[in-house]
């Protein structure tokens, strides 16, 4: 097992408006929003009704298919709206905010005591277990079933990332706390990886091991951690953690508050003075943007999370449950003339027809939001291999995918596979197919089949 | 701002109509769309189908102009009058006897292709273009246009359209086209007349008791499948003044179109280099045959096994077959190691038919179409290789 991952293939893709290291408090967010959608797949009952009073901390509504996961409300305030759509499926809980935030009580907890039941019991019951996710199927961790290990990544390599090192700064006691916790949860490892050559706090943490990644993006995928340290094979599980939550989860267990505060870094090209900011999940999106850059109306898309696999957000929209990061860039929705053939010098490209991005391989960009062509079938190949760093074939478990033939996804590697480990392929692909919502689609259907 | 609010408007209007597909494909040349991305990336890399079609057809370019000089050229060889190469009378030869193939050939295949786009509703996809221009260049000057125009609409139709169009067709559509022609005018596309413009008309000026000289238009390898000495020398073969299909003849001018294609990242270097390398692992077979007296003088494939390997390369439609036709990605093998195979087998076996068929001494065709076949069977194998270890990896861990 080596402990120094390097990744070949790959692409960083470099966008201008990356976020000086100055944070800085956002104006407090009077309206909290959580979107069921965040946590795919769940069914969610709810717990308070419009109106109700509830705690930071408190649990607002859990999962239909396993009541033990409890989703709790990031502030203290009033359940002010809750937005359904078909078949009155919930699309959002609105919650408005106190002026003094209140948190419930979940109490101290001795991690270095603790048995693996007591901690899964204390995680599901506080609201931190929907930080842990596993794969196969990328979605919120089955707690009834253990994992063979936990990945945590500590390095962010995706366009205009958050960058791990300075957010989760002196935190170390928070995070060793969250790493002794879920330690307890796995007969195996607990794998972190940290950037190479870099101070990251993750690194001095003790009952973990730890992997130094260099190369490009998507060295930092947690996805990519897994292929090469231990791959998934079938029946298996392991469970990942985002790094920024692992502060929360430490703090949970430290002072008993689920404190839903955290570091995210507003990025992209159309923001003035890209840097980061202290938010809380589910605030409004509009408490950091407007104040800071961009013009109110301007044509921008606002994205929660990096620019290859975020949502996109309205204005008055939130923060997303997994997100550290928000990006703005210009929308693209304007013709070019002859864009499809003149030469092109201002647009990241992978092939040299006509196309001068290799040029420039220092260049930081500006693009936007227009797919320069149109959808088409498959055509090119050969394309996706060369910015895809798992041992798999990715046109193939594609197609796959789209005909549902779950014998062929299942021998292809779709267990170890998260639509995020497709975004790469799908920026570079010339037929401009939607790789990751036919990856999630096809896990969708093997959730269903399998289970 | 006139024209593209006036188009935008009227793709506005147009949205949802049967004209949509029509109109969209026009408009998609003249403006790079207004679409952009949903969830998934938000950005996009610069390159679409329409970018990469046009870098392979811009590498045929130099092919394309210089195959209208050559027709010209050869022309006037023939007749026994020569004129220098790059001058107006053999490029006028090439203008009205090529320009015509192209414009034949994309004008029927493009409006089959708007058909099928308009009846099933989708967009009219790229494919056409580049296998438009493949076709001018892989037929024989003489061919009748008429002909062409058959060969074209089966091509388009039973080649790729029956399979879903462009991305799901399992066989080439230009050699389709071009392996229509050679079956079902055996005559017109074999032999040693078609190859120079007016070698047929004057046969039959011959035969109507018109008292001149034939004029032969034999391509090198027809004179080396009949044991005859050629005339040309190994420069002319590799500047391409010679005899053959419009845009096939000049490697030197085919081998940078091949660079390029290489450098622009567009075609596959592990099939051309492969490809190659099957070519001369077959000719040095051959010439180890000859040189081991295994076939004797008197056999009828003597001169072409004796060949030198590396002529092979020079002659023919070989270079033009490997560096723009067995590339073609939809075709091809679509694994990596899968290319290496697929394109060794087609160097190989293109040698092998070449110096085999008696009916045609041409074998990179042939065996272009029957790589193209078996391409998901390579692809099957090498992605079984991944499967195989996933299931070793999951052994070992329950054993």
């Amino acid at each position: 097992m080596s402990n120094d991952i390097k990744i070949k293939k790959g692409l960083d893709i470099k966008l201008k408006g990356v976020a000086e290291k100055a944070t800085e408090n956002a104006i407090i967010s009077n309206y909290c929003t959580l979107r069921p959608e965040d946590f795919h797949g769940v069914i969610p009952k709810l717990l308070v009704k419009v109106g109700a009073k509830v705690k930071a901390g408190e649990p607002v509504f859990y999962d239909k298919s396993n009541e033990a996961i409890q989703f709790v409300s990031p502030v203290s305030g009033e359940i002010l709206e809750i937005t359904r759509g078909e078949k009155r499926k919930i699309l959002a809980i609105k919650l408005q905010a106190d002026k003094e935030q209140g948190f419930q009580d979940h109490g101290k907890f001795d991690v270095n005591a603790a048995n693996a039941d007591s901690v899964k019991a204390h995680l599901l019951a506080s609201g931190c277990w929907p930080f842990v996710k596993q794969r196969p199927y990328d979605v919120i961790a089955n707690p009834n079933k253990a994992p063979k290990a936990i990945f945590i990544s500590g390095y962010a390599s995706a366009p205009l990332a958050a960058d791990l090192d300075y957010t989760l700064k002196g935190k170390e006691v928070e995070l060793q706390a969250a790493v002794t916790a879920l330690g307890k949860l796995t007969e195996g490892a607990v794998h972190v990886s940290v950037g190479k050559n870099t101070n990251s706090p993750l690194s001095g943490l003790n009952g973990i091991t730890l992997h130094t990644v260099s190369g490009p993006h998507p060295s930092g995928n947690v996805g990519t951690l897994i292929n090469k340290i231990d791959p998934l094979n079938k029946g298996e599980v392991v469970w990942t953690v985002n790094a920024q939550d692992l502060v929360i989860i430490g703090e949970l267990l430290l002072t008993g508050k689920f404190n839903a505060e955290r570091i995210v870094a507003l990025v992209g090209s159309s923001i003035k003075k890209p840097r980061y900011f202290k938010t809380k999940i589910g605030s409004e999106i509009a408490t950091m943007v407007y104040d800071n850059g961009i013009d109110k109306d301007g044509n921008d898309r606002i994205i929660s999370g990096n620019v290859l696999s975020g949502k996109q957000v309205k204005p008055d929209g939130s923060l997303d449950y997994y997100s550290n990061v928000i990006t703005v860039i210009p929308e693209g929705d304007d013709y070019e003339l002859f864009g499809w053939n003149k030469p092109v010098f201002n647009k990241i490209s992978q092939t040299r027809a006509m196309t001068f991005s290799w040029l420039t391989p220092n260049k930081k960009f500006d693009l936007n939001t227009n797919t320069n062509g149109e959808h088409r079938a498959f055509v090119l190949t050969g394309n996706y291999e060369a910015v895809f760093p798992l041992d798999i074939y990715p046109l193939q478990i594609l197609k796959a995918c789209m005909y549902n033939d779950l014998d062929e996804m299942e021998a292809l590697g779709m267990y170890e596979v998260a639509p995020e480990d497709f975004a790469l392929t799908e920026f570079v692909c010339v037929s401009k197919q939607p790789h990751q919502e036919i990856i999630r689609k096809g896990l969708d259907v093997m959730i269903k089949e399998i289970g | 701002m006139g024209l593209k609010s006036t188009l935008h408007n009227l793709k506005e209007k147009y949205k949802g109509t049967n004209m949509a597909p029509a109109f969209n494909a026009l408009h998609t040349f003249l403006y790079l769309p207004n679409e952009t991305t949903h969830n998934g990336t938000h950005i996009k890399v610069a390159d679409d189908l329409k970018r990469t079609m046009n870098t392979v057809i811009m590498a045929m370019v130099p092919c394309l102009l210089f195959g209208m000089f050559n027709a010209g050229y050869q022309h006037f060889s023939a007749l026994g009058t020569p004129v220098e190469f790059l001058s107006w009378d053999a490029f006028y030869i090439g203008l009205i006897k090529v320009l015509p193939l192209v414009i034949v050939s994309y004008g029927v295949g493009l409006a089959i292709e708007f058909l099928f786009a308009v009846i099933k509703k989708h967009e009219v996809e790229e494919g056409y273009l580049v296998t438009g221009m493949l076709v001018p260049l892989i037929v024989p000057i003489d061919t009748p246009l008429w002909m062409l125009a058959v060969a074209v609409a089966f091509g388009v139709v039973i080649g790729k359209e029956v399979f879903g169009g462009t991305g799901m067709n399992i066989l080439n559509p230009a050699l389709t086209i071009r392996a229509f022609l050679f079956f079902a005018y055996p005559t017109w596309m074999s032999g040693d007349k078609v190859w120079v413009h007016g070698a047929v008309e004057r046969d039959q000026m011959i035969a109507a008791g018109e008292k001149l000289d034939a004029i032969s238009g034999e391509t090198i390898l027809g004179s080396l499948a009949q044991g005859k000495e050629v005339a040309y020398s190994l420069s002319d073969m590799f500047y391409g003044f010679i005899p053959g299909s419009v845009g096939e003849t000049s490697t030197l001018l085919i081998l940078l179109g091949g660079l390029f294609l290489i450098f622009s990242k567009i075609g596959s270097w592990r099939i051309m280099l492969s490809s190659v390398v099957g070519a001369l692992t077959m000719g040095l077979i051959f010439n180890g045959l000859v040189n081991a007296d295994v076939i004797s003088e008197g056999s009828k494939f003597h001169s072409l096994m004796s060949t030198t390997f590396w002529h092979h390369l020079l002659i023919g439609g070989f270079a033009f077959g490997t560096v723009f036709m067995a590339t073609d990605p939809v075709t091809a093998s679509q694994t990596n190691k899968g290319k290496w195979i697929y394109g060794f087998l087609i160097g190989f076996l293109s040698i092998m038919i070449r110096v085999f068929n008696p009916a045609y001494p041409e074998g990179v065709m042939l065996a272009i179409l029957l790589m193209n076949v078996f391409a998901p069977t390579i692809d099957h194998y090498v992605v079984q290789g991944n499967v195989k270890q996933r299931m070793k990896r999951l052994k070992v861990k329950s054993a």
